[in-house]
């Protein structure tokens, strides 16, 4: 057997090939769970009572008026449920509950003949709340102490030592703001139980098998009685990862209660209400820089916004701080991590899952220290870069930190970024309102789930006797182009034109006990998972081949739907051979499995190696800013990014763009308001619909946008050579935040150091070009201080509890 | 209607029944229940353009244009006696449409779920009347953001109303750009030389309520007077989010965008009238620039896909604080002309906007045109404050005229949005200017008075020290824009990209 990462010549992998569903979701025949309503009879729709309470005690549930509303089936409670009444994985998140833990939480759910109906006797349910005080932003959260989950911290070297007596001491405070995910499908289940008995669940979700065993949990089911399919995702982003568990378990509770089909799927208001977002979170750091400008020490606390529950907080946050290093080498470090518990949805996984909260520290760090030390921030970032033999601060080997320079090297080359910078001093000399800037940035991302369980993935493939093959996996597609990459590994390893595989919806029942498809490990996990099935396959037909042939096992080739033998010119077509392998009673399909090999993570410590190897990338963007309103425009982007070899170039280049213009949206334009007043309305989601929460639209596109693949990096051990894509160019976009604050700086004398607001909106902005005049300090910020001690982060209790070993256990581990 | 006809819209070429619908259902959940389900909700308020389809209409002419509408806001009951094409009907997975082609090939999908609507708004785009291939770069440079008009002729604004959270778009513009001209035998491009189906005059009586569409203006005023609190509807872009998002409904809802009396536009010697039921799409087209400054707003007014439905008409009758055409309006001392029973009263629209969403109108009246005074003021311009440049509601709105003479300022007028509870005139800053030189420092104190004007409030989209400060600097950039001589700025960018 070849090795895992070993290409064959001219295979299927690495061509250009479109979505596998592009021309279904062309013509609109790609079908979503929602989709299926209108091809299912009897149906029932589900509409949530929302509670208008940041926190609140429910004194009184009445939902006997509901039932006068004509069309109302039903009002599901929490006396109805059979099993445990929670949607997480940590009993701390009752479905339906007694305390209101947010401003929209759903207390109980109407059932109807139609979504009308559904709506009407929602508001017809009477409820009585106890107001209690509640915690909305980070900041009262701390002052509150109101924390929840582990307490950890990364540290190496000494830190202290190094402040004492440093050349350069910086420090400063960061609010770094959340992301709606904002996939352009809301939630949706579809529940109803089957002709066998069985309770059959259609969700969009990420994580089919945990949907599957909360379900069941509600229900007080077993696993083997629930099946969870996925046909396809609107978007995932990694919202779909925990959230969709309790939707699916509301519309399975009515199906079982009812006997009939229960659809749920959110309005765009529900889901952003009700649903939980990338976290918010609050720094507080200090950093020390040598004459050369290498970093010496970093001082920080982090704290993340994590809504009313610990849902995915605690590794999102444990990422946060393997990523504060970014790609730079950090000899004493110490950096703590803690999670408010605040009266909001429970935040959760976003692509980057920590990654970019953690970069964005030590990229506003650098960014904001850069004009005070003298040094162009680029050149700042590059002296910093990770050498050959250096550890990050978790105690991994940082292995191939050449091809960051790379990246960055090929950018600054292609991106024309010398030729370009002399243009734009000369632009900016020349202009008074409007400024430009270019900044460049790298990114490192570590893949693999922190958990190390999570690294294993199965398959199951099918040779039917016409030699048609269907291949199965526990990955989900949410736009990302999974199932066209585990096309192209189950034709390459099979040696077969595309057109012979299929690929079946995602379904429990095909394959168990899979892991969430996240983490950006999707291809990574299932691809070797599928490869190995195939190579099962071909190892019974290899022997079936070789005797007919007459040649070794080891002389026999597969390859484009004709078997024959090295030098040789006997062939025999696929299709013939797996017939003849049929009637020599040879078993023709195979379930595939694959784990990670080599990592290893103690989350107490925080020390190990719990990544399978590095992701790098680097990007260089320009933006014009306008001093009369702080409105930019994005002129051009350069990407040079490192997928390994690609197994599908066309879906990772769009992942890299797609990630990147996200990553953009997060840190310039997506804003997340919420009520922050003593009113009524305290702790609501001001901006929760499209009208008031803006995406990137095609105005906000970089007008000219080049991105290229890091050529010769294939990776050892992963499949075909390829890497992880999902996560890692998110991360890139930190670069247009750098070139807003130094556009903004350009306003000022040279030399400037500006705080810039996030998001960077045109207004936070504009206000950061009043700095750069001299016009005071930009609201949402805190002043950089320069020297001195620093401003020291506030460091941990030390009875404090650390991260437990299994912080994103499974309900079915941890014994229900 | 005719008596016994029954009510039905042809959507992909097959004539689908309306029976059952409701006054409340909109085209996306009537289109989706006939298994119609490429269409698909992403907002539920015309924000995201996943639920776009095209709809045969008018073209100005005696042909058709196919029109990208956002299925969501408009009642179902308005397709009565409608064409519709969704993406279902534009191809399928066998036999693929030139825009799902470029879609698919290129990579513009990705989850899929927004495309069904790219898919019609590039449609409608492909198939406007006047895209024509150029060669010439300087249409795009000229154009105000730039990049955004391919060699094809195709308007990347075309897409304003869509949003797609998986690509980031590039692919999308690509595919767009790459589109070349339907071939002699395409059946929706033949469609255009006919007329657009009439608009019928139609009654739709649901559980909720009835929805009614007059055939002429004198019924409508009837069917006012008989119920007072009947909710108007056009475009049924703002209506169409109440109902989707707040709830709302109506006992009786009168649909006037098809009224004859409301769709003229007429540009006479001392007046432009321009028809309260026009969408604003067929103002811009009707204008053909002739009024520079709604010529600078129309890009800017929410989206293609909005303003295809929206009308002048319905701008005014919602009265919106943050409204994009009052501003531009105010600066061109317009007028409202409101018909009602007793015939019809012209009212200066500075004197329109009573109080928050309040305006002079009486219950039994409608906006049946606008006018716009001629000649018009030589120096025009329409700065919109937002997060984002396509689609957004503004922060702040600013629209001026002035006339300035011999370097010096003999008249301003100056339309402003989102500082108060309606939109207002800026008449202190009118005056500060008037008789002054159109200079630098009595521009800067004209922008002192400009930035105290108004009570700007603190919201979610900004705070009001920000909408002061862009007051102020709006005239500041106006000054600089309007002295500066474009071409050398244009050089000047040349050189640099160079």
């Amino acid at each position: 057997m070849t090795a895992l990462s070993d290409r064959p010549t001219d295979p299927i992998v690495g061509q250009a090939i479109p979505h596998e569903s592009a021309a279904l979701h062309v013509t609109g025949a790609a079908l979503y769970t929602d989709d299926l309503t209108v091809r299912t009879h009897g149906i029932l729709h589900a509409h949530p009572v929302q509670a208008p309470h940041a926190h609140a005690r429910v004194t009184r549930l009445h939902t006997a008026p509901a039932l006068e509303v004509p069309g109302v089936v039903r009002v599901l409670t929490a006396a109805d449920v059979p099993g445990v009444n929670d949607a997480g994985v940590k009993q701390d998140e009752p479905l339906f509950p007694s305390e209101v833990m947010f401003f929209g939480h759903a207390v109980c759910w109407v059932l109807a003949e139609t979504l009308e109906s559904a709506r009407l006797g929602a508001l017809a349910v009477e409820v009585d709340y106890e107001p209690l005080p509640s915690i909305v932003t980070v900041r009262e959260a701390i002052a509150a102490e109101s924390f929840q989950g582990g307490r950890p911290t990364i540290a190496r070297g000494d830190v202290d030592a190094a402040f004492a007596g440093a050349e350069h001491v910086f420090s400063g405070e960061l609010d770094l703001a959340g992301q709606e995910h904002f996939y352009l499908e809301t939630h949706c289940s579809l529940a109803h139980v089957d002709e066998g008995g069985q309770v059959f669940v259609q969700s969009s979700t990420q994580h089919p098998s945990e949907t599957q065993e909360i379900v069941a949990h509600v229900l007080g089911l077993a696993s083997h009685a629930v099946t969870v399919q996925c046909l396809r995702m609107g978007g995932g982003f990694g919202g779909k990862e925990m959230q969709p568990h309790g939707f699916a378990a509301i519309a399975a509770l009515g199906a079982v209660l009812t006997g009939r089909p229960v659809r749920l799927r959110l309005t765009r208001s529900q889901d952003l209400t009700m649903t939980g977002k990338r976290h918010g979170f609050h720094v507080q750091w200090r950093a020390t820089f040598d004459g050369s400008g290498a970093i010496r020490a970093l001082d920080a606390t982090l704290t993340s916004d994590g809504g009313w529950s610990l849902d995915l907080s605690e590794p999102v946050l444990a990422r946060a701080l393997c990523h504060v290093d970014n790609a730079y080498w950090i000899p004493n470090l110490r950096v703590n991590g803690r999670i408010a518990l605040t009266h909001k949805t429970s935040q959760t996984a976003f692509r980057g899952f920590g990654g970019p909260q953690g970069m964005l520290v030590i990229e506003d760090v650098i960014g904001r220290c850069a004009p005070r030390l003298g040094i162009d921030a680029a050149e700042l970032r590059r002296r910093n870069f990770y050498a050959e033999g250096q550890h990050t601060p978790y105690g991994q080997l940082v292995r191939h930190p050449e091809r960051a320079v790379r990246c960055w090297e090929q950018v600054l080359t292609t991106g024309e970024v010398a030729a370009r910078s002399a243009q734009i001093a000369a632009y900016n000399a020349s202009h008074e309102h409007t400024k430009r800037a270019l900044a460049v940035t790298p990114v490192k991302f570590g893949i693999s789930f922190n958990f190390t369980a999570f690294n294993q993935a199965g398959a199951l493939v099918h040779v039917y006797k016409d030699g048609s093959v269907l291949i199965s996996h526990g990955g989900t597609e949410m736009g990302q182009g999974l199932h066209t990459k585990m096309l192209q590994v189950a034709a390459t390893a099979l040696g077969l034109p595309l057109a012979l595989v299929r690929l079946a919806p995602t379904r429990t029942d095909k394959v168990p006990n899979t892991s969430a498809t996240a983490a950006s490990s999707g291809a990574d996990l299932n691809g070797a998972a599928v490869r190995n099935a195939c190579e099962q396959i071909l190892g019974r037909l290899r022997a079936v081949a070789s005797a007919r042939l007459g040649v070794d096992d080891e002389d026999v080739l597969f390859e484009d739907g004709v078997v024959r033998a090295a030098g040789g010119d006997e062939q025999v077509a696929w299709a013939q051979l797996v017939s003849e392998a049929y009637h020599q009673r040879v078993q023709l399909w195979a379930a595939g499995f694959y784990r990670t090999e080599g990592l290893h993570w103690d989350s107490r410590t925080m020390h190990g190696s719990p990544f399978k190897y590095f992701s790098y990338g680097a990007a260089a963007s320009e933006v014009e800013v306008d001093g009369f309103t702080g409105a930019y425009r994005l002129r051009r982007v350069d990407i040079v990014h490192d997928v390994g070899d690609s197994l599908s170039p066309l879906v990772d280049l769009g992942q890299v763009e797609g990630g990147f213009v996200q990553g953009a949206g997060w840190l310039t334009l997506e804003d997340l308001r919420w009520d922050e007043s003593s009113t009524p309305a305290r702790g609501r989601l001001a901006t929760a619909s499209a009208s008031t929460y803006k995406l990137p639209s095609l105005s906000e596109m970089p007008e000219v946008f080049n991105v290229a693949l890091l050529e010769r990096a294939a990776e050892d051990g992963v499949v075909y050579g390829s890497k992880a894509v999902g996560e890692p160019p998110l991360m890139l976009a930190i670069s247009v935040r750098e070139a807003l604050r130094q556009a903004a700086a350009a306003f000022g004398p040279s030399g400037t150091s500006v705080d810039l607001a996030s998001p960077a909106t045109p207004e936070a902005v504009f206000w950061a070009v009043r700095q750069a005049r001299g016009g005071g300090q930009p609201p949402h910020t805190t002043p950089l201080v320069d020297g001195g001690v620093g401003l020291v982060p506030e460091q941990p209790d030390p009875a404090a509890p650390p991260l437990e070993p299994r912080s994103e256990q499974l309900v079915s581990g941890s014994g229900g | 209607m005719t008596p016994g006809r029954r009510l039905a819209a042809t959507v992909n070429g097959a004539e689908l029944s309306l029976a059952g619908a409701d006054p409340s259902t909109n085209a996306l959940d009537w289109l989706r229940a006939q298994g119609l389900t490429g269409a698909k909700e992403g907002c539920a308020e015309g924000e995201c353009g996943a639920c776009a389809v095209m709809v045969a209409r008018p073209d100005g002419g005696s042909g058709t244009e196919w029109t990208a509408l956002n299925a969501c806001l408009m009642p179902a009951a308005a397709l009565d006696g409608q064409e519709v094409v969704t993406a279902e009907g534009l191809g399928t997975p066998e036999r693929l449409h030139p825009v799902q082609r470029e879609m698919a090939v290129r990579g513009g999908s990705q989850c899929g779920y927004c495309t069904p609507g790219f898919v019609c708004a590039m449609a409608a785009e492909y198939y406007r009347d006047g895209r024509t291939a150029t060669r010439d770069d300087s249409a795009a440079a000229g154009h105000p953001h730039g990049h955004a008009c391919g060699p094809n002729g195709f308007e990347l604004e075309a897409l304003s109303g869509n949003l797609c959270r998986c690509t980031g778009y590039r692919p999308i513009r690509d595919a767009a750009f790459a589109l070349g001209e339907p071939v002699a035998y395409d059946p929706f491009a033949n469609r255009r030389t006919g007329p657009p189906p009439a608009a019928a005059a139609t009654r739709l009586e649901g559980p909720t309520g009835t929805y009614a569409r007059p055939a002429h203006l004198g019924e409508a005023l009837d069917l006012l007077a008989a119920h007072p609190d009947a909710v108007l509807v056009a475009g049924s872009t703002d209506w169409g989010v109440d109902v989707n998002l707040r709830g709302a409904r109506a006992p009786f809802v009168i649909g006037i965008d098809r009224l004859p009396e409301l769709r003229h536009l007429v540009v006479g010697d001392d007046v432009v009238e321009i028809g309260g039921a026009l969408s604003l799409t067929e103002v811009a087209r009707g204008l053909a620039g002739r009024v520079p400054l709604l010529d600078q707003l129309f890009p800017q007014f929410a989206s293609r896909l909005i303003r295809n439905g929206a009308t002048v008409g319905g701008n005014l009758g919602t009265a919106s604080p943050i409204g994009d055409l009052p501003p531009a309006l105010l600066a061109l001392e317009a007028s409202v002309v409101l018909a009602g029973p007793g015939g019809e009263r012209e009212v200066a629209l500075a004197d329109y906007f009573t109080g928050y969403r309040r305006t002079l109108r009486r219950p039994d009246e409608l906006v049946r045109a606008v006018r716009i005074p001629v000649p018009l003021s030589g120096t025009t311009a329409f700065h919109k404050i937002t997060k984002r440049r396509f689609d957004d509601i503004s922060s702040v709105a600013v629209a001026f005229a002035l006339d300035v003479v011999d370097g010096v300022v003999r008249r301003a007028r100056i339309g402003l949005g989102g500082v108060a509870a309606t939109p207002i005139r800026a008449y202190a800053t009118e005056a500060a200017l008037e008789g002054q030189p159109w200079t630098v420092s009595a521009v800067r104190a004209a922008a002192e008075v400009l930035q105290g004007e108004g009570t700007p409030l603190d919201d979610h989209r900004a705070s009001a020290d920000y909408r002061s400060a862009v007051l102020g600097g709006a005239l500041l950039r106006l000054h600089g824009e309007s002295t500066v001589h474009p071409a050398a700025e244009a050089v000047a960018d040349r050189g640099v990209q160079a």
